[in-house]
């Protein structure tokens, strides 16, 4: 069952110094308040796990929270280029960052087999790709059927799992609407689970149909954060605010500018503040 | 005559190589504004697939994102990652992709991973994300590209997605199923692949553009067919329906005013 928790005690919690952390959201719902709390409380040496690493990852980057990251596509989506990235694969700075880089399909099918409780993911890829020449991860096998080469990874898991949705019911129960990414399956690949929500309501109304609910037994800590996911967003809450991502490029440019936004937006900020309360 | 960019050329000549039958992956940036140039031109009819996981999606407003509301909100449905990957893209439901990056070779082999060694690049790209399965798994490939003696390069320095192959001889030779790069749509013209060697060759130059000027911007020693068509200029009314998009876009995605 989840725990109600502020945001200050989930990420103390759950997120350790050399953990293996996924904050998913596919461009929506990115649990970017989370993100910040884990900036605060400067925790370091994370494996960085996410198929889209956008603005927040950039931030935790160009803090120096990540030692290691695991990604299909790292930019700033229709703006171009996260600065904060470059900056630490092309200069090692903040500290040099090792990747390990896969395509969509690849890091989709990994999460999938992570939630499954499988070794490996097997699917139809990487064919002529020179990414299976940089990813020790990167495998192939032989169809024992049909004899058709298929590709291999090693299934996704993680020791903490960080999303953003919709709403909670009081028992813990979470309902993802809209475009829902990956993050069901992130949730079941990780030892733990922490959801951050825009509202806790007393009925989910999903009225058993199909709509995506994450069970309160499979999350270990549920906190309300109203907003939790701007300047991305929430279905039904409010809009991508896409001319914050657009200012991005200028502000992740410059490491000094960079870290003044940091210090106003992310340092100075209470966690009382942060958690929305 | 009306006058318009070169990147509009563009443009409008990508969104004229879709067909109503076409059900189509759509990429951020310019294929997401030829795609949707087509759906309210001449292809009404065209379905468009985004990865976030839209199926039928018909914008008001071109995305910033592969994953704004604006998709999702004017999709028929919306299906997870995983689904949109396993079953749409890679159990051949798509009829067309389009793809771009940073450099192509003559084949039609792309790289959006890196500029310069993979270890120590001079540039990093943002990588893959669907390009390397899309390449693999859409029926046939569109690739849009402005182009450049930079982007269209003898070598790639890295092969994120299959095209014809490194000699045009590979893919064929994998017993891919699915036809790979058809068509390369740039500011200067539009190339097709020789139908034996796969080489990519000029099949028709925009308005004002010369052969010499393609070869000067084409890394590579470049062919012509024999026969190199005059693309058509824009009409007026692609040209009016391409401008009133970009515009409803660029209101909605507020960049009219300074962000605070």
């Amino acid at each position: 069952m989840a725990d109600l928790l502020t945001l200050g005690d989930a990420i103390a919690r759950y997120v350790k110094p050399g953990s293996r952390v996924a904050l998913e959201g596919f461009t929506h719902l990115i649990p970017f308040a989370a993100g910040h709390e884990v900036i605060r409380q400067r925790i370091t040496n994370l494996t960085l796990i996410r198929m889209t690493p956008d603005v927040i990852y950039d931030q935790m980057i160009g803090c120096g929270c990540a030692e290691k990251l695991v990604f299909s596509w790292g930019g700033n989506p229709g703006v171009g280029s996260l600065h904060r990235l470059r900056d630490a694969v092309e200069h090692q700075w903040p500290r040099p960052l090792q990747i390990e880089e896969h395509s969509h399909a690849a890091m989709a099918h990994a999460y999938a087999a992570g939630a499954a409780g499988m070794p490996c993911a097997i699917f139809r890829g990487y064919t002529g790709s020179d990414l299976p020449r940089v990813n020790a991860n990167i495998k192939s096998l032989a169809c024992p059927f049909t004899g058709e080469t298929l590709a291999v990874v090693p299934a996704l898991t993680m020791d903490v799992a960080v999303v953003h949705a919709q709403k909670a019911d009081r028992e813990g129960n979470v309902l993802v609407s809209g475009i829902v990414g990956v993050q069901k399956e992130a949730v079941l690949a990780a030892a733990r689970a922490i959801v951050t929500v825009e509202e806790l309501v007393d009925d989910l109304e999903t009225e058993g149909t199909n709509a995506v609910v994450i069970p309160s037994w499979c999350i270990d800590a549920v906190v309300v954060t109203p907003g939790g996911a701007r300047p991305s967003y929430a279905h039904g809450y409010y809009a991508r605010d896409n001319a914050f991502y657009t200012s991005w490029d200028a502000i992740s440019r410059d490491r000094e500018v960079f870290r003044r936004w940091i210090d106003d937006n992310v340092m100075s900020v209470r966690r009382s503040e942060a958690a929305g309360s | 005559m009306t006058a318009y960019t070169p990147t509009e050329m563009m443009t409008i000549a990508a969104a004229r190589a879709l067909s109503n039958d076409d059900i189509c992956f759509v990429g951020i940036g310019l294929p997401s504004a030829a795609c949707n140039l087509a759906r309210l031109t001449h292809a009404p009819r065209l379905r468009l697939v985004y990865e976030s996981g839209t199926l039928d999606t018909k914008p008001r407003v071109l995305p910033l994102s592969i994953g704004d509301g604006e998709l999702c909100e004017t999709a028929r449905t919306t299906v997870p990652v995983v689904e949109m990957f396993q079953y749409w893209l890679q159990g051949g439901r798509i009829t067309v992709g389009f793809l771009g990056g940073a450099q192509v070779d003559r084949f039609g082999n792309l790289n959006s991973t890196v500029i310069g060694p993979y270890a120590h690049p001079t540039v990093r790209l943002p990588g893959s994300g669907g390009a390397t399965e899309i390449a693999l798994h859409c029926g046939r490939i569109f690739i849009v590209m402005p182009h450049g003696p930079r982007a269209f390069v003898p070598r790639l320095d890295f092969v994120t997605s299959l095209g014809h192959g490194p000699t045009g001889t590979e893919r064929r030779a994998l017993g891919i199923a699915t036809d790979g790069p058809v068509l390369i749509v740039t500011d200067l013209c539009l190339m097709q692949p020789n139908p034996d060697t796969k080489e990519f060759e000029v099949v028709s130059v925009h308005p004002g553009v010369t052969m010499d000027r393609v070869r000067e911007q084409t890394g590579w020693p470049v062919q012509a067919r024999e026969r190199v068509d005059d693309t058509p200029p824009p009409l007026p009314e692609e040209l009016d329906v391409l401008r009133s998009l970009q515009q409803r876009t660029h209101r909605a995605h507020g960049l009219d005013t300074a962000h605070a």
